[in-house]
């Protein structure tokens, strides 16, 4: 397989073989070659993102973004867009964890007011925010009242008193995806989100009091409403167990389609179904209703967030607006240069440029934030899409710092307690429900998040904006 | 324990050993709540019947452990002790079996990670060393 640097960071495998389009990546030389030592291997990005390459319908070419690596049959750090018509929906390319996202909240605060009661706050925190296996939301709720959460998503849990109206308007979708259908979400997809809106899970997902450590465009900043010092609250997570359900229910359902369709299965979960199928019609409504299913689920979190920021700075709610919440785990319908799309983002942010209707006025005349997280411990980083973006991959980013260490050997090579011990020596509060949990996110198991987003910056596919340190960090 | 972990770069694989496949198959769930907590803590004071069907074995191992996962949400139980039986029915293969456990407390029972989804990765069947086994990987 050739695989070549077609510009500085950006890399391809021309079209061979059974691909439709070149498969490209965003790299730098470190990444580009790890991708191709993977290639002998039993996990491979750059495989995968090939047969993605030759998914009916596609359109340009499959893309990787910095973060990239391996996924299920679909890299992470993944998209794909395909021709509603012609083109596909894989489940490959939207994961188990359907719209997987990042929330950002501002506060008036700064770094030193939460400085004094740092300790305070995290134990707050730590104590409000349902976290970890088995913890359970607030919202109990029954099938009805389920059914109301997937098709009003952030809506929903507004009018139930979790938030505020104007949170609508900053987040992605307005908080409510069109098309959902809760009679294609199985009773035990349903059954088992009745206690968990409202929790932030486990793994990966996290929910960071930050500060603006750095400004790179001012002018952006204060379209965002950041500055220096300013204190913000992210949280990262997903639709739970809900969406995890879905994601298993359409795997057997996809697997079928692809047989019956003669749809070449290159990867065991790369299963796919023709967009306008009624199998690929059915799996994009219960994707749609996972989406707002986890919309709502960081809505009651970031009401949970201000609460306790009220209980601990006397913050009125209304003093911490809603920054963005982004998605990215989606396949949703767009229209690129007057075509409408289907596109798969899988570990990859939406990033649109100046202009585009789908984003909030207020940020219209730069383009939509771009919210990056990072790990526990190390920077995050807000960047804003761009013109470039839209015209190169369909107005998308990377999402994360990207693992480059299985969990397994990052348990082996650090335990939870020292990390927390270590952190804590850099000033950053970290309260986590399971110590093995905490060193399987250590720092050092994920690519170096700065490299990964200047990748971004320097290709222009988004631009900085600001950097975030943390400075209280919960865990599940 | 006849089990075993693999690696696979952001999750975690794992692998069911036994004489027979059901064997293979209850080992594999013992794996998978060992990624959640530690299952020698978990006592079995309450059994859930389990039926599933698919049109493998490999792919109905993955149904058995997604099967379990999703009585553990609904329940809000861990699980430590597993029985199944396998038949062929026509074209199909079903299993019938229970797991056994208790309400999940965090404390008692050390919960590690949630597991999010069992997955058609790395799923395969095969004998290593006179044994069966059946592995994939969980998305955690």
């Amino acid at each position: 397989m050739k695989f070549v640097e077609k510009e500085k960071f950006v890399w391809e495998v021309p079209k061979e073989g059974d691909m439709l389009v070149p498969a490209r990546v965003y790299a730098d030389e470190t990444i580009a070659n790890h991708l191709k030592a993977e290639l002998t291997g039993e996990w491979s990005a750059l495989r995968q993102l090939v047969n993605v390459a030759s998914l009916p319908g596609i359109q340009k070419a499959a893309i990787a973004m910095s973060d990239v690596h391996p996924g299920y049959g679909f890299p992470i750090g993944g998209v794909a867009a395909f021709d509603v018509d012609d083109g596909v929906i894989t489940m490959a390319g939207i994961g188990f964890d359907v719209n997987c996202g990042v929330r950002t909240i501002r506060t008036p605060l700064k770094k030193e007011d939460v400085e004094k009661k740092k300790e305070e706050l995290a134990q707050k925190l730590f104590e409000h925010i349902p976290a970890g296996l088995g913890s359970t939301g607030k919202l109990k709720l029954d099938e009805n009242q389920i059914d109301e959460v997937l098709i009003k998503g952030s809506e929903y849990v507004i009018e139930q008193g979790y938030g505020l109206p104007e949170d609508l308007e900053y987040t992605e979708e307005k908080g409510r995806i069109k098309g959902a259908d809760p009679s294609n979400v199985s009773h035990k997809a349903k059954k088992r989100q009745y206690k968990q809106v409202g929790t932030l899970g486990s793994g990966n997902h996290y929910l960071e009091v930050q500060y603006v450590e750095e400004v790179f465009d001012e002018k952006a900043a204060k379209v965002y409403g950041l500055e220096e010092g300013q204190v913000v609250v992210s949280l990262h997570c997903g639709s739970r167990a809900l969406g995890h359900q879905v994601g298993t229910d359409y795997l057997q359902v996809l697997e079928e389609a692809s047989k019956k369709y003669g749809i070449p299965v290159k990867e065991r979960e790369l299963v796919s179904a023709p967009f306008q199928s009624p199998e690929g019609q059915k799996y994009f409504s219960a994707v749609n209703a996972a989406i707002n299913c986890a919309f709502a689920n960081r809505q009651v979190l970031n009401h949970l967030a201000r609460e306790s920021f009220n209980d601990v700075f006397g913050l009125a709610h209304e003093e911490m607006p809603l920054l963005y919440d982004i998605a990215h785990n989606t396949c949703k319908l767009e229209e690129h240069e007057g075509k409408k799309l289907i596109v798969h983002r899988k570990g990859s942010t939406r990033a649109f440029g100046p202009g585009r209707k789908e984003i909030p006025k207020a940020y219209r005349s730069i383009g939509q934030p771009v919210l990056i997280g990072g790990t526990m411990g190390t920077h995050s980083y807000i960047l804003h899409g761009t013109e470039f973006g839209m015209k190169e991959a369909f107005g998308s980013a990377c999402h994360g710092a990207g693992r480059r260490m299985s969990r397994a050997k990052a348990k082996r090579e650090w335990w939870g307690e020292s990390i927390q011990k270590k952190l804590l020596s850099q000033g950053i509060v970290v309260k986590g429900h399971s110590r093995a949990g905490l060193a399987e996110e250590a720092p050092g198991a994920y690519k170096d998040v700065d490299r990964v987003v200047n990748i971004m910056h320097d290709v222009g596919l988004a631009r900085k904006v600001v950097k975030l340190k943390p400075m209280v960090c919960i865990k599940g | 324990m006849d089990y075993e972990f693999f690696e696979h770069k952001a999750d975690q694989g794992i692998r069911g050993f036994g004489n027979t496949m059901e064997e293979a198959f209850e080992n594999g769930a013992i794996a998978l709540f060992e990624i959640m907590c530690d299952t020698s803590k978990v006592e079995p004071k309450k059994r859930v019947a389990i039926h599933v069907s698919a049109a493998s074995l490999e792919t109905l191992f993955v149904e058995w452990l997604n099967a379990l996962l999703a009585e553990s949400d609904v329940e809000g139980m861990l699980f430590s002790r597993f029985k199944v039986e396998i038949k062929k029915e026509g074209d199909k293969y079903t299993l019938t079996g229970s797991a056994a456990g208790e309400e999940l407390d965090g404390d008692k029972h050390y919960v590690k990670t949630e597991a999010k989804a069992a997955t058609y990765s790395g799923l395969k069947s095969g004998e290593k060393d006179g044994k069966k086994f059946f592995q994939c990987v969980i998305d955690v």
